[in-house]
């Protein structure tokens, strides 16, 4: 077999691993690599305007198609400025690698021109990382990269290639498969955890579900939809397991946590089995630890141990994937035909349906101002509800969770974890990428969309149409919002003196734009917009300055312990909450 | 098990470049304490044994393990603590020994099982293996003033009977 240089040993391994798009930028440490990829077109190359969102963009793209996102960039800068897209993967477990370019072996360690450690710099953001010193070793690494980010518990993983590596020969050997001593996730679930629990499960008298990313990661919604309705028990999502169980269902009670539904929060609280899966605990959802779920028993499924008794201690844990363990304890409760409580049952669901007629998402509508709620309500009109929808951090993000309802998984793309602003508008280029005929919308806000917004160029280039419903209230709407409530009014910083004009700033990038101002045109704009189904559409909303986002739990607080719009005055949060914000 | 226990938790990892700061991040990372910490390769090449004593309540603990598990260098682990094992550090002190103190330091030594490896005629070197606290001993039993230098190589350990960690 003829030799290659590692930089084509690269592209070649990518082909194999079915890469269909490559996010990046190219730069001195990465030249070889980008001159291999000159001459092939299979593996498609996104050139993006800002290394950030060559990592958001991919982090999109997997998230909509479950696929690994894939990221090249150069060395120095190249590495730093992808570390915040590297660790929003991270925190939300999406399956990404990640290929840096570095300075030549002999001057690692030298201060060398755009020299960083780019695997010292990574570690506490990747699942793992390699620095490949020897091209005989590029073709397995690569392999190894792709396997550790998408099993288990998924995770980006990045590679970093110094040059001479890329231009150093050697006979290409993709390896069919790579084991790892160190590493072999648990994936099925352990049969006695399993019996237990359901015994737990059906012995309950007011059950409660709460799944998380984790069965989107899994692929996991089909088993938990199944088992759900088996049961008849209520179920609630976190912000990143929106999608896992339709919304539009019945039993699907809405999202819980600090702006969840009054009746999800309620019933976590005052729940007697807990039922926990791909979910872990995270301050946003269980409020203050100590007041968290009381009277509950909690059964645990994840794919990662070190997620089990991190924050709550839980009584059954089961290590193993989503899919795996609920076909294994939908399989019980089939063979042996066991039964719940139907009779506590519907008792747990009037009382349910009490809290759920408290409807804690309804807001004042207005026909003079144009209310945020409002235009996400129209959006999911709009697109019947099917739209894959990515949205920034802040306020808007919280209004896209409770008021479109997703009824499938991978249809909600967010950072959740790291909550990084300039996320939405890259991913939702990725997620159109991966799905050029389904309409793609980007939920926004003034603040965030400023954060990414070179990137409309990419989307120009790419031809990637989609809309984005930019809630534009002129402030840093969420921060507002805690010194509104916590810090007397006093609105440091976050109120934006000067704004672009977004219609002529998309029109300046070739795209169309709309500015909105009347409660009444909302609809109307929106469908004008969705019409345009080969243009990209930034709908500039200018919404009420003064909305909040409610319900609200106060840090600190407990899940009963909610604040509903309808109450005005607003309790100042003990000294201890204010440590949690 | 009472609040902040000493645990002494052994490491079979890969030995590659890094794998020993992935361990040391996670615990500067996640806030957790480190006593000390001994790392070296094994019989066999491509992997090291680390020893590192730690100290938590049973949660802090039950993190600890499932987070160095997670590492993808980590091969196999085990906490020294929850099983019988054996554990040692080894010591090396200077300590002053000139007239009186010359014979006394050499009879402490002889009775806590040290070597003398080095002599002047103000000082000796002695060598120490055993557990930490069994080192602490010594330092207490000699005279504050008399020690010049100690170097300790931190806590390492092994699992009394049959069952070894392998990978």
């Amino acid at each position: 077999m003829e030799p290659i240089t590692g930089a084509e040993i690269l592209v070649r391994c990518l082909k194999e691993e079915g890469v269909e798009y490559l996010f990046g930028y190219p730069g001195g440490a990465v030249l070889h690599i980008y001159d291999a990829l000159y001459n092939q077109d299979d593996v498609k190359h996104v050139l993006v305007r800002h290394e950030q969102a060559a990592a958001h963009a991919a982090d999109g793209y997997s998230r909509a198609c479950g696929k690994p996102g894939v990221v090249l960039v150069t060395s120095g800068p190249g590495v730093t400025n992808a570390v915040t897209g590297i660790a929003n993967a991270y925190m939300d477990s999406i399956p990404m690698v990640i290929i840096s370019g570095q300075v030549p072996t002999a001057l690692i360690g030298n201060d060398a021109f755009q020299e960083v450690d780019s695997v010292g710099i990574t570690r506490p953001c990747v699942k793992h990382n390699f620095l490949v010193k020897d091209v005989n070793k590029l073709a397995e690494t690569i392999k190894k990269a792709f396997y550790i980010a998408t099993t288990g518990r998924p995770g980006p993983v990045l590679v970093d290639l110094p040059k001479d590596v890329t231009i150093a020969k050697t006979e290409y050997h993709y390896p069919k498969k790579v084991k790892l001593r160190s590493y072999n996730p648990t994936v099925k679930g352990h049969a006695g955890q399993i019996r237990k629990a359901v015994d737990m499960i059906l012995s309950a008298k007011r059950p409660m579900i709460y799944t998380g990313g984790g069965v989107i990661l899994s692929e996991g919604s089909t088993e938990l939809v199944e088992l759900t309705q088996l049961l008849g028990y209520p179920i609630t999502n976190t912000l990143m397991g929106l999608g896992a169980y339709p919304a539009t269902d019945k039993q699907f009670i809405g999202m819980l946590g600090m702006h969840g539904t009054y009746e999800a929060n309620m019933a976590m609280h005052h729940c007697d089995v807990l039922i926990a899966i791909g979910a872990r605990f995270d301050d946003r959802v269980t409020g203050k630890i100590d007041k968290f779920c009381p009277t509950a028993r909690i059964v645990h499924v994840d794919i990662d141990p070190s997620s089990i008794s991190k924050n709550v201690k839980v009584d059954i844990p089961i290590v193993g994937s989503v899919p795996n363990v609920l076909r294994a304890m939908i399989n019980v409760i089939r063979d042996e035909k066991l039964r719940s409580d139907t009779e506590a049952l519907a008792r747990w669901w009037r009382q349910i349906e009490e809290w759920r007629a408290m409807k804690s998402l309804s807001y004042r509508p207005s026909d003079e101002v144009i209310k945020p709620q409002y235009v996400i309500e129209k959006l999911y009109r709009v697109t019947e509800g099917k739209a894959i929808i990515t949205s920034d951090v802040g306020q808007h993000q919280m209004w896209a969770a409770q008021y479109y309802h997703f009824d499938r998984p991978r249809q909600w793309i967010n950072s959740g974890g790291l909550g990084t602003m300039g996320f939405g508008l890259p991913a939702a280029m990725g997620a159109k990428l991966a799905f050029p005929d389904q309409d793609v919308a980007c939920v926004t806000g003034d603040g965030s969309i400023q954060m990414m917004l070179q990137e409309l160029a990419t989307m120009k280039q790419y031809h990637t149409p989609v809309k984005i419903v930019n809630l534009n209230n002129g402030y840093l709407g969420m921060v507002r919002q805690w010194q509104e409530f916590f810090y007397q009014k006093r609105y440091c910083m976050t109120y934006f003196e000067a704004l672009p004009d977004f219609v002529m700033l998309a029109e300046a990038y070739g795209h169309v734009g709309m500015r909105i101002e009347k409660p009444g045109d909302v609809e109307g704009a929106l469908r004008e917009a969705f019409a345009m189904k080969d243009r990209t559409v930034f709908l500039d909303f200018l919404t009420d300055q003064t909305e909040n986002v409610f319900p609200m739990i106060p840090s600190g607080g407990g899940q009963n312990e909610m604040l509903l719009a309808e109450r005005d005055e607003m309790v100042s949060t003990h000294d201890e909450g204010m440590v949690l914000l | 098990m009472n609040n902040n226990d000493r645990h002494l938790i052994s490491i079979l990892m890969e030995n590659e470049a890094g794998a020993l700061s992935r361990v040391a991040n996670l615990f500067s990372a996640r806030g957790y304490n480190i006593e000390s910490l001994t790392v070296a390769p094994t019989d066999d090449p491509t992997l090291s044994r680390l020893t590192l004593a730690t100290s938590g309540n049973e949660q802090i603990i039950e993190q600890i393990v499932k987070q160095l598990n997670k590492l993808i260098d980590v091969v196999k682990l085990i906490d020294l603590s929850e099983t019988e094992a054996i554990e040692r550090e080894l010591m090396l002190v200077k300590t002053k020994a000139s007239g009186e103190q010359r014979a006394e330091m050499m009879r402490l030594a002889e009775i806590f099982g040290g070597r003398i490896l080095d002599v002047t005629e103000a000082t000796y070197t002695i060598e120490l293996t055993g557990s930490g606290n069994k080192l602490d001993n010594f330092l207490r039993a000699v005279e504050k003033d008399a020690i010049l230098e100690v170097v300790r190589s931190g806590a390492t350990g092994i699992a009394r009977g049959q069952k070894a960690l392998r990978a």
